[in-house]
């Protein structure tokens, strides 16, 4: 009896700990063509720290300033809005963290990635979209956003949709200012806005 | 309204070990790498389905049941797979040498279905059987007897 619960022991310590990293290799092209994989992110290093990247078929979902254990966050929040379908796939994302390496490095002013706006709605996706269009270096106005967006009185409206950005860098809200040109807010922070805007030249 | 549910990739993290070691203990390690793959392409596939986001191990672990149970009949339709020579091929006479014993999950793999995935995840994974239960779905009364009877046919095997 003891015997056997000796061979019993035995065999459940001989399998093995861990999975080996070849297993699932192909998990993640195998889900890109079963039409499965919703949302594929990677970590990517930068300047103002590491930046979480996700995309869809459609295109760039998310880009996201994180700390320490707020990955976690960004990505229970991808579930919910997008699908809960999400998996680490840094293949998937080459294009934009080249793109986005170019860009912190001065080879790059504008980003040709496609963007999926599907997520957003209304008032925010117009201030988005106008936001994107804002050219490399250059300043905006709340209210000039607001006005483009089609509600020049909507100001503090503006300021919220561009406060919820969740493309930041790549969706340019950090080249919209106060009117008399202080800096304003900034989800990443005022010296990450900062930071970018000496990256562009628009700040001394 | 719809549940909340993790991000499939931290379901991948936490369950890809164990996911592997049901695979390999329940099809071998020749096998392994396909059961595992297919039981999270097939996990994926019905995730957003899924109603509610308690019990997802319970959940996953009844997905790779019935993966390697599709493996056990693609094997039985393949001509002589080496692992289930049978028992009395290798003798236990010869002095109890414990390498020449037949490997226990081999005896496992033998089980009734239900009983393999008992044995496995109370064992392996120490699993309540309140859990054990949501997997196989029965009663904990059941869950308990499906190890239990396990375990007494394993052991009376190995006696002999």
């Amino acid at each position: 009896m003891n015997d056997f619960d000796s061979a019993l022991r035995q065999a459940v310590g001989s399998l093995p700990a861990h999975a080996p990293p070849s297993a699932g290799r192909t998990l993640t092209e195998r889900a890109v063509a079963d039409g499965l994989l919703d949302v594929a992110y990677a970590s990517v290093d930068s300047p103002l720290g590491p930046l979480v990247v996700a995309t869809t078929p459609r295109g760039l979902i998310r880009v996201a300033y994180t700390e320490p254990g707020s990955q976690e966050e960004v990505l229970t929040e991808l579930a919910a809005r997008v699908s809960p379908r999400v998996l680490e796939a840094p293949a998937l994302l080459d294009e934009p963290r080249r793109e986005l390496d170019e860009y912190f490095a001065g080879h790059r002013t504008q980003f040709d990635l496609p963007i999926d706006w599907s997520s957003l709605r209304g008032f925010t996706l117009k201030v988005l979209r106008e936001t994107a269009r804002i050219d490399f270096g250059e300043l905006r106005s709340y209210a000039d956003v607001a006005s483009a967006a089609g509600s020049p009185r909507a100001v503090r409206a503006a300021g919220n949709a561009l406060g919820a950005n969740p493309m930041p860098v790549v969706v340019p809200c950090h080249r919209v200012v106060r009117t008399g040109g202080a800096l304003g807010g900034y989800t990443g922070g005022l010296e990450r806005k900062e930071f970018l805007l000496r990256l562009e030249g628009a700040l001394l | 309204m719809s549940v909340r549910l993790p991000p499939f990739q931290s379901l991948l993290d936490a369950h890809r070990s164990d996911v592997y070691r049901f695979c390999v203990a329940m099809v071998g390690a020749v096998d392994a790498d396909d059961c595992f793959q297919e039981t999270w392409i097939a996990a994926l596939r019905a995730y957003p389905r899924l109603r509610q986001a308690d019990n997802l191990r319970a959940w996953l672990f009844r997905i790779a049941q019935n993966k390697a149970i599709d493996a056990h009949r693609a094997r039985s339709r393949r001509p002589v797979p080496v692992e289930s020579v049978p028992e009395s091929a290798a003798s236990p006479a010869a002095g109890g040498a414990e390498n020449s014993r037949p490997e226990l999950w081999a005896r496992v793999r033998e089980l009734p279905p239900k009983q393999r995935t008992a044995v496995f995840c109370r064992e392996v994974l120490g699993m309540p059987y309140s859990e054990l239960a949501l997997l196989l779905d029965c009663s904990e009364d059941a869950a308990r007897r499906s190890v239990h009877e396990g375990l007494k046919k394993l052991r009376k095997e190995y006696a002999k």
